[in-house]
């Protein structure tokens, strides 16, 4: 389809062979601001993490339209805060797409620098060491970054926690234009107020999907009761899901009954 | 003055070998020291010296106390060690500080092994503690060689490097490299530690990668400029060293590694990040 982003085909991600994305299918559409909800364990970072592959499927696909630029937020950031570089030196990485390892960095490059930080409310930043930052001020950072990426799917993992409501105004508003210019926006959220006024489509996650599409009708309390039942621990002595083979013939999938949204298609 | 100063080193041709070898290992050593410590690495060094001795061990017990086959050995025991550690780190939950462990162990207890087999323990106080005074021109070579490889390693994969530190899980979204970028790091601490094994010995060549660095982070805060000054500490402790070890008959290499010592200590004490100057730190501030 033309106009998809990325697509998920029966997609089952976990880790030590304990599902935490179970059996996804579904699409999303190029240009869509998305919301990932669901409680904690519930799959959503998990499933980040297979879409710019630092986790790899156990099982199905994730198809990526190719030449999609993609930039990933984690929600726990690996970034060594006392490391001696500068906010210029921490965004500047967002460079990495466009200049690789030996790229030289232009003026121009420099200009969407210090335009980026504008942006996200740090000019005048640029020199202050990183581990002089506060928590809100290193989100708006790396917002900056994500902003230089210049990417087609940009992925943000829980970017609004910790962080104080007129932070997370300006960053949502920095997301507001990113949905503007067209980009594919996916930001796992917690807080149902603000994906309700924010963001036009949700995917409600508890391992599988519970419900998937308009943010209204994904996010009913029906979904979500729905979604609260769903068991958070591993069971040792879980009974194998079926094997390739049955997911072909999905009538015969033992799981099949629960895929509530299995052909589910934004398009 | 002069006689202090300057004689020793126009008077005598091991002594100019001797600098001229020194500055060479500062140069090439001393900034890899300083990615090693933002890396929290500093030990890994130590581990990987260790880790050297068997292969220096292999080459002296077959062709004797020659510079060539002694540092192959050298270089081939320090990858396996690095690099093997770098793998199990990599590729399975282990951390990497358990596995260097692991590997050096290992190593080490064959080093010892092979010396025992034929050295005296004159020949092992040799290879652990080399001497910077008795480099020929092929040792001499070696290190140049090694420095120009480590200066264009560093220089082609500092963008790499500084973001495989800063935010390694960002690097790894963007690009493959993180995992390259950090085996090419292992294999410059190798061969650093190698070039400097002949004139510091295995023990102490680790002394002038590490010393530097940590002193200089006590006074800067960028990488380019920790860098320079961990390179400008390492060819004044040499200088010192070897006037010391000259005019006091002392060992060379000890003499070297305790002036970056002194520097350390000073740096530690006196450094604009340092203890007296951040304790002492005026209560005067600013409005904002």
């Amino acid at each position: 389809m033309a106009d998809t982003c990325l697509s998920f085909e029966n997609l089952t991600l976990g880790y030590n062979s304990h599902p935490a994305v179970h059996h996804l299918n579904g699409s999303v559409r190029k240009g869509s601001l998305m919301a990932v909800v669901g409680a904690n364990g519930s799959g959503k970072s998990t499933l980040l993490k297979g879409i710019v592959g630092v986790l790899k499927p156990m099982s199905g696909r994730i198809s990526i339209t190719p030449g999609t630029r993609i930039a990933y937020l984690p929600q726990q950031s690996e970034i060594d805060r006392s490391f001696p570089a500068r906010v210029v030196d921490l965004v500047a990485l967002g460079l990495w797409p466009k200049r690789g390892l030996l790229g030289r960095i232009s003026a121009e490059d420099r200009r969407r620098l210090s335009e980026a930080l504008m942006a996200v409310g740090l000019g005048g930043f640029e020199g202050r060491p990183i581990d002089t930052l506060s928590g809100g001020q290193m989100q708006r950072a790396l917002f900056a970054r994500v902003l230089l990426q210049d990417a087609d799917l940009i992925l943000l993992d829980e970017p609004f926690n910790a962080i104080d409501a007129k932070t997370v105004r300006d960053l949502l508003e920095v997301v507001r234009r990113w949905h503007g210019e067209g980009r594919t926006v996916m930001v796992v959220a917690h807080d149902l107020e603000m994906v309700r006024e924010n963001f036009p489509d949700s995917l409600l996650l508890a391992r599988r999907a519970v419900a998937w599409g308009p943010t209204s009708t994904a996010l009913h309390p029906q979904q979500l009761l729905a979604a609260r039942r769903f068991d958070e621990a591993w069971h040792e002595d879980a009974p194998w899901c079926g094997d390739e083979h049955e997911h072909k013939h999905e009538h015969k999938h033992p799981h099949a009954h629960d895929h509530a949204q299995h052909s589910h298609n934004h398009a | 003055m002069y006689d202090l100063i300057f004689a020793p080193f126009i008077e005598f041709g091991f002594m100019q070998r001797a600098l001229a070898g020194s500055l060479l290992l500062s140069i090439s050593a001393c900034p890899v020291g300083v990615f090693l410590m933002l890396r929290r690495m500093s030990l890994t060094g130590d581990a990987v010296a260790h880790g050297i001795l068997p292969g220096a061990a292999v080459g002296y017990l077959l062709f004797g106390l020659d510079l060539v086959p002694m540092t192959i050995g050298g270089l081939i025991a320090g990858l396996v060690v690095a690099l093997g550690a770098g793998a199990v780190s990599r590729l399975t939950l282990q951390k990497e500080d358990a596995s260097l462990a692991a590997f050096y162990l290992i190593s080490l207890a064959l080093g010892v092994l092979v010396v025992s087999l034929r050295g005296s323990s004159v020949d092992l106080m040799h290879v652990l503690f080399g001497t910077v005074l008795a480099l020929d021109n092929a040792a001499l070579t070696l290190i140049g060689s090694i420095a120009i490889i480590t200066l264009v390693g560093l220089t082609i994969f500092w963008r790499g490097l500084v973001a495989e530190c800063l935010d390694p899980l960002f690097l790894r979204s963007v690009s493959r490299l993180g995992t390259p970028v950090h085996f090419v790091f292992l294999a410059l601490t190798v061969l650093n530690l190698v070039a400097g094994f002949q004139a510091l010995g295995t023990l102490l060549s680790v002394g002038l990668m590490m010393l530097p660095a940590a002193a200089a982070r006590f006074w800067v805060n960028r990488v380019e400029t920790m860098c320079l000054l961990a390179v400008l500490f390492g060819a004044v402790s040499c200088v010192i060293g070897l006037l010391v070890s000259y005019h006091a008959a002392l060992p060379s290499g000890p003499s070297i590694i305790l002036a970056a010592g002194a520097i350390y200590l000073t740096s530690v004490l006196v450094g604009t990040r340092g203890l007296v100057r951040t304790r002492l730190a005026t209560r005067r501030h600013r409005t904002a």
